[in-house]
C-alpha cells in the first residue's frame, strides 16, 4: 500500500491514474444522482408535518454535509502540505476550496428555501446559519489568498494555515444545533440510536449525498490534473503528453 | 399521481424546485469548468511545443 501511495504521490502517475478513475467516478455519480432523484421525488413518502416542502433536506442535507467534508479533507491535507511539502496535497488544497465554496453557498441558499415556508423567514442569526456563513468565509478566503499570491508554493503555505485554523469551526457548524437552542432542527441521522426517520426517506437522502460525494471526488481529480499540468507545464513528463500520438 | 400534481408540491413548489434547480446548475457548472479549462490548457501548451520545437529545428 505504502508503495502504491508513494507511486501515486508523482506527478505523472497521479496525472494518468487520476484519468482513470474519473470516468467511473462520473458514471456512478450519475447512475446515483438519477436512482438518487427518483426516490427523493417519487417514492419517499410525504412528510406529515411538512408536507411536500421537506423534500428540500434531499438536496440541503447532502450539501451541508459536503461542505463539511470538503473543509475537513481540505485541513487533513493541509496539515499534510505544511509538514511534508507534498505538491499534490497544495494543489487539492487550492482545487477543493472552490468547490466546497459553492457547496456551502449552496447548502445556505436551498436552506433558506426550506426556512421560509416552515419557519416564516429566509435567515435567523443563529449559530448553524452563522456558523455556515463563517465556514463559506474561510473556503473564500483560502480562494482569495491562493489568487492573490504570485509564487503558488508561498501561496499554499498560506492557504493550508488558513484551512488548519478555520478547521475549528467545523465541530462548531455540526453541533452547534445541539449547544445552541435553535430554529434549526436537530440531527435526526447521526445519532447514535436509531435515526428518527422514516426508511423510504433516509435510503434516497443517503444515496444523494454518496453521489454528492463521488461527483465531488470525480471533479476534484479533473480540476488537480489540470492545476497539476499547468504547475509543471516545463516538465519532461508534460513534454512527453504533449507529443503528438504519431 | 399526475404530472401537475408531482409539479406542485403540494404548495411548495416555488421552494422545492428552485432548490434541485440550482442544485442541478451548480453540479453541471462545476463539472463543465475544469473540462473547458483542460481543453484551453491543452491547446496552449501544445501551441507553445509546437512553437519551441519549429525554432529548434529553423
Amino acid at each position: 500500500m505504502w508503495v502504491w501511495f508513494h507511486r501515486m504521490a508523482s506527478p505523472p502517475s497521479f496525472y494518468h491514474g487520476a484519468a482513470r478513475w474519473i470516468p467511473w467516478l462520473g458514471l456512478l455519480a450519475l447512475g446515483l444522482f438519477a436512482h438518487g432523484l427518483y426516490g427523493s421525488l417519487v417514492t419517499a413518502p410525504v412528510d406529515y408535518q411538512q408536507g411536500e416542502g421537506y423534500r428540500i433536506i434531499f438536496v440541503h442535507v447532502p450539501a451541508a454535509w459536503l461542505s463539511l467534508f470538503i473543509y475537513t479533507s481540505m485541513a487533513v491535507a493541509a496539515a499534510i502540505a505544511l509538514i511534508w511539502r507534498m505538491k499534490l496535497a497544495e494543489i487539492y488544497v487550492a482545487e477543493a476550496a472552490p468547490l466546497g465554496a459553492s457547496f456551502t453557498a449552496l447548502a445556505l441558499v436551498t436552506g433558506m428555501l426550506w426556512g421560509k415556508p416552515m419557519w416564516g423567514t429566509y435567515w435567523v442569526w443563529d449559530a448553524r446559519l452563522t456558523s455556515e456563513l463563517i465556514l463559506l468565509f474561510l473556503y473564500l478566503g483560502v480562494i482569495a489568498l491562493d489568487q492573490a499570491i504570485e509564487d503558488k508554493r508561498l501561496a499554499a503555505r498560506a492557504c493550508s494555515l488558513l484551512a488548519l485554523v478555520g478547521a475549528i469551526n467545523v465541530p462548531i457548524v455540526h453541533y452547534s444545533v445541539e449547544w445552541w437552542n435553535t430554529l434549526h432542527q436537530g440531527p435526526t441521522v447521526t445519532k447514535f440510536d436509531k435515526p428518527s426517520i422514516d426508511m423510504a426517506m433516509l435510503l434516497p437522502l443517503l444515496e444523494m449525498a454518496l453521489a454528492m460525494n463521488v461527483y465531488f471526488a470525480a471533479v476534484v481529480l479533473m480540476r488537480m490534473r489540470n492545476e497539476l499540468l499547468s504547475r509543471e507545464r516545463h516538465a519532461r513528463w508534460v513534454a512527453r503528453i504533449l507529443e503528438p500520438q504519431a | 399521481m399526475n404530472w401537475s400534481d408531482f409539479l406542485a408540491m403540494g404548495g411548495y413548489a416555488r421552494f422545492v424546485w428552485p432548490s434541485f434547480g440550482l442544485t442541478l446548475v451548480l453540479l453541471l457548472v462545476n463539472a463543465l469548468a475544469p473540462w473547458l479549462r483542460q481543453r484551453r490548457l491543452l491547446n496552449e501548451l501544445r501551441t507553445r511545443e509546437f512553437r519551441a520545437r519549429q525554432e529548434k529545428s529553423a
